[in-house]
């Protein structure tokens, strides 16, 4: 029988395998970041232990840094010291660090594909769930917990069991205005959060093999979201296309070498899937939640739901306590919304393709009187980038707040939070209750929603915008 | 971590689904870098705002077993969510589903997840409900869960069953095949990228 891509990748990795104990598997590349990391540090030095692979580790500090006077110290003291444990665990063990500010700082799922550092048929993992991201270049990537970062910081290795396989196959022509945000947030309406458990789930499909590798990585990044390990999409000629040039990528005949062992990766013809799930991309339309799980999302042109018409009692109860927090009456448009905030950022969607989509929008537009609009880019590297191109300039123009690189309103441990009862269109990945803030609403959108939303300060699909001028 | 063999105490009913990590412990806590005391936030913000929380009633201050509904730890791989279980005085969380990092981040904490059936767990709500000082015991001996005249099974790999049960350090567990690690990384493609120049 043959393997799928993901098991190429897991068993291309395996150290030692006995019978009745778990597999030792090698991690080729481990992405730090400082709130789950100094606990692990600690556990080092406790154990006089050292970290065994500084070469194939990385560090950034992502969660808790400011977006706004990015060259004064951290104002909150509890924040600032968890960035200085940091700065000096990493140091103390010799492993490279992304300091605030400098290029190659920024949200740790960003930079790692940026710098080239993420590439296909590798291991990926970092102490933060959305790992999954890299699985866009065809690496196996899933997030840790903090006694296992230390685990791979003192052998590099970790013991894992081969998970389930699942395929998701998007055939067809996504329609204009439709993105991978999209799709993703109709996989996980359809599948459910707990829908991917203990499954990896490769994306396949024509519409799949179509997206750039910024839009791959906004799928792959939310398969956590669907409650799966990793999520991953076979490397193509668009994926060396990214790579190549790259810090990190390699060059010359290494460049060949790798592109050869790259073109193996793909899931034979004759494997076999625990689960297949099948969707039709011209089907879908732009898709926002209106609950507090990333499950409950609808096509924007439908309504909040009642909580009677679902079947299942546990669900039943949940969209009841959804509609209670979110403030919403079953059967209101998702439309007739309004918001308070539009975030734009986060390893979902912070990269320079999302940037360029929302600009793109609001050119010529003005966000509306009642809302406000956060832009904050994924990683310094991408807000230079935006720079360049005048990107900031079309934001602030339009009145949105052209901010520093970081995770910032996606999770709040910053100071760019809601307020309680504030409501946001935000293209993260989460909308748990207080997730943005304390009592904080959160819808999530595409980046195209988002600055569609920004412009009217309602829940708002590209499509519907009067063109600028008309 | 702690050796886990056999629990006896009493249990909170949760009757939530989707219990996510962002409930059980919110992003704000995760600023300190110690390992212990983040029982201050656990379920805050429903221990804040909802009086009759389940946490929040008198009967179930000493429980030390969580009975939750399905999907629970969704969300994010802070292991700060164990932590604060633990801090918490919890030792064990039954559910009939649970998010895989939090569970895999379980078992290298101490703390005990078992997935039953959901008409057990259900049973076991209703059960501690009427009762909330019956007496539960999680027993991994013999992989089962006993209240009243009830005994259920559960499933556990034998290899997490004995780590547990002995309490012992992956890292050191892994040590011993420092040889075996040594060949991998000798075989290594030269091109595969380091951080490093
Ligand atoms: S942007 Fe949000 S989801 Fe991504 S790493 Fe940061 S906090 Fe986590």
């Amino acid at each position: 029988m043959g393997q799928t891509l993901a098991q190429k990748v897991y068993e291309q990795h395996v150290v030692r395998r006995t019978e009745g104990e778990p597999d030792l598997l090698y991690i080729d590349l481990h992405l730090v970041h400082e709130v789950t990391s100094p606990q692990a540090f600690d556990g080092l030095r406790a154990a006089g232990r050292t970290v065994r692979r500084p070469d194939l580790t990385m560090s950034t500090e992502d969660h808790n840094v400011p977006t706004t006077n990015l060259l004064a110290p951290i104002a909150d003291p509890v924040s600032r010291a968890q960035v200085e444990a940091l700065r000096s665990n990493t140091a103390e063990f010799g492993i490279r660090q992304a300091p605030m500010g400098t290029r190659d700082q920024g949200i740790v799922h960003v930079i790692g594909p940026q710098l080239g550092l993420t590439q296909p048929g590798m291991t990926i993992v970092c102490g933060d769930s959305h790992t999954s991201t890299h699985g866009a270049f065809g690496a196996l990537a899933f997030g840790i917990g903090t006694s296992e970062v230390e685990h791979v910081l003192a052998t590099q290795t970790l013991t894992q069991r081969p998970a389930k396989q699942m395929s998701v196959r998007v055939d067809g022509e996504l329609p204009v205005g439709v993105s991978a945000k999209d799709v993703i947030l109709a996989v996980i309406a359809e599948i459910g959060t707990g829908g991917g458990q203990g499954h990896v789930i490769e994306y396949r499909g024509s519409a799949i093999e179509k997206l750039s590798m910024e839009s791959r990585m906004t799928i792959c990044n939310m398969s956590i979201e669907a409650g799966a390990k990793a999520g991953l999409i076979a490397p193509d000629e668009t994926t060396f296309a990214y790579l190549q040039g790259r810090d990190h990528a390699p060059t010359g005949a290494e460049w060949d070498a790798a592109v050869a062992a790259w073109r193996e990766l793909r899931t034979d013809d004759d494997a076999v899937f625990d689960r297949e799930v099948v969707i039709d991309a011209a089907s879908l339309t732009p898709y926002v939640t209106w609950g507090t799980n990333p499950g409950q999302g609808l096509p924007i042109g439908a309504a909040v739901p009642d909580p009677a018409s679902f079947a299942d009692e546990s669900e039943r109860d949940a969209a009841e306590s959804a509609l209670a927090y979110m403030g919403l009456t079953a059967g209101t448009p998702l439309r007739e919304i309004s918001v308070d905030t539009v975030f734009l950022g986060s390893c979902t969607n912070g990269r320079i393709e999302d940037l360029r989509v929302a600009a793109e929008l609001l050119r010529g537009n003005h966000v509306a009187a009642d809302t406000r609009m956060l832009v904050v880019p994924g990683s310094v590297f991408v807000k230079q980038q935006a720079e360049e191109e005048g990107l900031d300039a079309v934001f602030t123009a339009a009145g949105a707040e052209w901010r520093g690189a970081g995770c910032s309103m996606c999770l709040g441990m910053n100071p760019d939070q809601l307020a309680p009862g504030e409501r946001s269109a935000s293209t993260s990945n989460r909308n748990f209750q207080g997730r943005q803030g304390k009592g904080g609403r959160t819808h999530l959108v595409s980046p195209a929603v988002a600055a569609a939303t920004a412009i009217t300060g309602k829940l708002t699909a590209p499509a519907d915008l009067v063109p600028a001028g008309a | 971590m702690d050796a886990f063999t056999t629990h006896t105490g009493t249990a909170a009913p949760l009757r939530r689904s989707n219990v996510d990590t962002d409930q059980i412990i919110p992003a704000e806590y995760l600023k300190r870098i110690t390992r212990t005391g983040f029982e201050d936030g656990l379920f805050v913000a429903w221990r804040t705002n909802e009086p009759d929380f389940v946490l929040n009633q008198p009967q179930y201050a000493g429980a030390s077993i969580l009975v939750a509904g399905p999907d629970f730890g969704t969300g994010s791989s802070r292991e700060h969510a164990n932590w604060a279980l633990l801090d918490g005085g919890f030792r064990v969380v039954i559910s009939a589903r649970f998010a895989d990092i939090f569970r895999n981040n379980s078992t290298k904490s101490g703390l005990l997840t078992v997935v039953l059936p959901p008409s057990d767990v259900e049973a076991l709500q209703d059960a501690c409900e009427t009762d909330p000082a019956l007496p539960v015991t999680v027993d991994l001996v013999a992989r089962e869960v006993r209240w009243a005249d009830r005994a259920v099974a559960f499933e556990i790999d034998d290899y997490t069953r004995w780590r547990l049960l002995e309490g012992l350090d992956d890292i050191g567990l892994t040590e011993r095949h420092l040889a075996d690690i040594d060949a991998f990384e000798a075989a290594r493609p030269s091109w595969k990228p380091r951080t490093l120049a």
